[in-house]
Formats: structure tokens, sequence, C-alpha cells
């Protein structure tokens, strides 16, 4: 946790590598967070919808894209948090959760996240509001 | 086939009564990775000062699909699910949320629009998420790309 007299215009989040992205890893989410589209955990049906295998739930980066800011801030520091999914998430990925300080207006702070995999690859773009005061 | 917007926005949808519980959030912080035991041990989350576990920031999303109707409005619209793609998500916060309380979700579909000259529809959700006495805690909204290859843009 950080203290909020070092968070400046700039201010890089320490970024978060993610283990490679297995079966295992999607179909632990699946249970876990509801989401039980079989395009993600069964590969017959990924195949079938013209995908090469099955692929990672968007919410799954999105959560890893949350533990950024909560390894940063306390829950309820956070006021709002938005992505936009750019990318599928392919098997054995390796995803990296990066954010930065974009602005700071009455004690709230913006945040410019992104989501990228080893190969460069951007699949998440978002920004979070989080109270620094 | 393509979206009726005035259909999908007239779509009722109940209200949800959802639960939070706390093995459930274990289960969730197991499955991302969370090392943080803030949100999977009751012990850690009282001495960072919280009366229990504390939902993590994407959790409400799991809290809507977990009813049985969530997405049933996917079949009511005709919606090909090897067609359709997560587009954008989105939380607004208002007060932290524990294990152990009883919220109300309020889906509703506020929009449905079309790019690339209706090769792309996109469909837009909105979520209320209240305490059972009214007061909000988050909304979310989420966004579905649904893809038409039929239509050449």
């Amino acid at each position: 946790m950080t203290t909020t007299t070092e968070i400046a215009v700039g201010t890089e989040l320490p970024a978060l590598r993610i283990e490679p992205i297995s079966r295992a890893t999607l179909a632990l989410f699946a249970g876990a967070s509801g989401d039980h589209m079989p395009i993600h955990i069964d590969s017959d049906v990924a195949k079938k919808f013209g995908y090469d295998d099955v692929f990672a739930q968007g919410m799954l980066s999105m959560a890893y894209l949350g533990r950024l800011l909560t390894d940063w801030v306390p829950p309820h520091k956070i006021r709002s948090y938005r992505v936009r999914f750019t990318a599928v998430t392919p098997l054995y990925a390796e995803p990296t959760c990066t954010g930065r300080v974009t602005d700071i207006t009455d004690g709230v702070a913006t945040l410019e996240l992104t989501v990228t995999l080893a190969d460069g690859t951007v699949t998440l773009r978002g920004d979070a509001t989080v109270d620094i005061s | 086939m393509h979206i009726d917007p005035e259909k999908a926005k007239a779509l009722p949808f109940r209200p949800i009564e959802a639960e939070i519980e706390r093995g459930r959030l274990r289960f969730f912080a197991k499955a991302i990775g969370q090392r943080d035991p803030v949100y999977s041990d009751i012990e850690a989350a009282r001495r960072a000062g919280h009366p229990d576990l504390p939902v993590p920031p994407t959790f409400f999303f799991s809290l809507e699909i977990d009813d049985p109707g969530s997405l049933s409005f996917l079949a009511e619209l005709d919606i090909d699910l090897g067609r359709i793609l997560h587009g954008e998500q989105s939380f607004t916060y208002h007060s932290l949320a524990y294990a152990g309380e009883t919220l109300m979700l309020q889906p509703k579909i506020t929009d449905v629009y079309s790019k690339k000259g209706g090769a792309l529809q996109f469909l837009v959700k909105r979520t209320d998420i209240t305490r059972l006495t009214g007061e909000p805690v988050a909304e979310a909204t989420f966004s579905l790309a649904i893809s038409h290859p039929e239509v050449r843009a």
C-alpha cells in the first residue's frame, strides 16, 4: 500500500505480472466468476465457433487489473473503474497490468490502465478514478 | 439477425436479490490469483478495518450472472453466442459491500447501436446495485459486441 504524498501526475503503479494463462486458470475462473460460457472452457465449442482454442474470459483480465488497483489503494477508495476489451487473451498468454496517474483533481486521481501480453498485444485499455485524499 | 433496439430496451428484467457469500469471495480470490489475505481471510480483513471480507472491484458482474435468468435476454433477442464478445465493462462505486450482505440488482438494456454500417452492433446493459434499504452501492455497465458478418461494411 502506498502513501498519498508520493502520488503525482505521471506516477506509475508497480506493474503486476500474471502467470501464463492455463486451462486450469480458465476452469477455475469459470466456476468462481459464474461465467460458464463454454467457449472459455471447452475447446470443442471454441473450435466450432471458429477459434483455434479456448481463450480467457474478458472479466478475468479485468479482475487482474482490479488487483493492480487494490494492491495500490484499499477497495473503498476506488470511485470508478472501466475497461474496453481490445483483443482476445489466448491460452498460455502472459498478461502484465500497468497503470499511470494522468490527473489529480480535488483529491481524486485518474489512472490510465492497460493489460499487455508478452508479445505486445494490448488486450484491455481502461481507466479508474481513485480517492487519494 | 439484427437486434431491434426498441424490443431490447423494452425487455423486462426482474430484480435480482443476491447474497454475498464468504466462501464465494474466497473462491474468486483464488481464481484471480489474489494474494492479499484481506480478500480471503476474515482475520486479515478485520485487521485492515473491514467488518467482513470486502467485495473486489469486478465481483458485481458475478453476482448478476449467478442469477439463472441473467442471460435469458440473449435468447429472447435471438443473439448467436458464437458472434458475441464482451466489448466494454464499467463500474461506478458508492459504498463498499461485504460478505454477509444481501444486495438488489436491477438490470436494464439502455442502448443498442450499430457501427461499421451494421456489421457490428453494441448492446448496453446497465445494472443498479443497492442495499435492501435502497442505499446505492454501485452501478455496472456491460457492453456486448455482436458481429454480423453477413453485412459488408
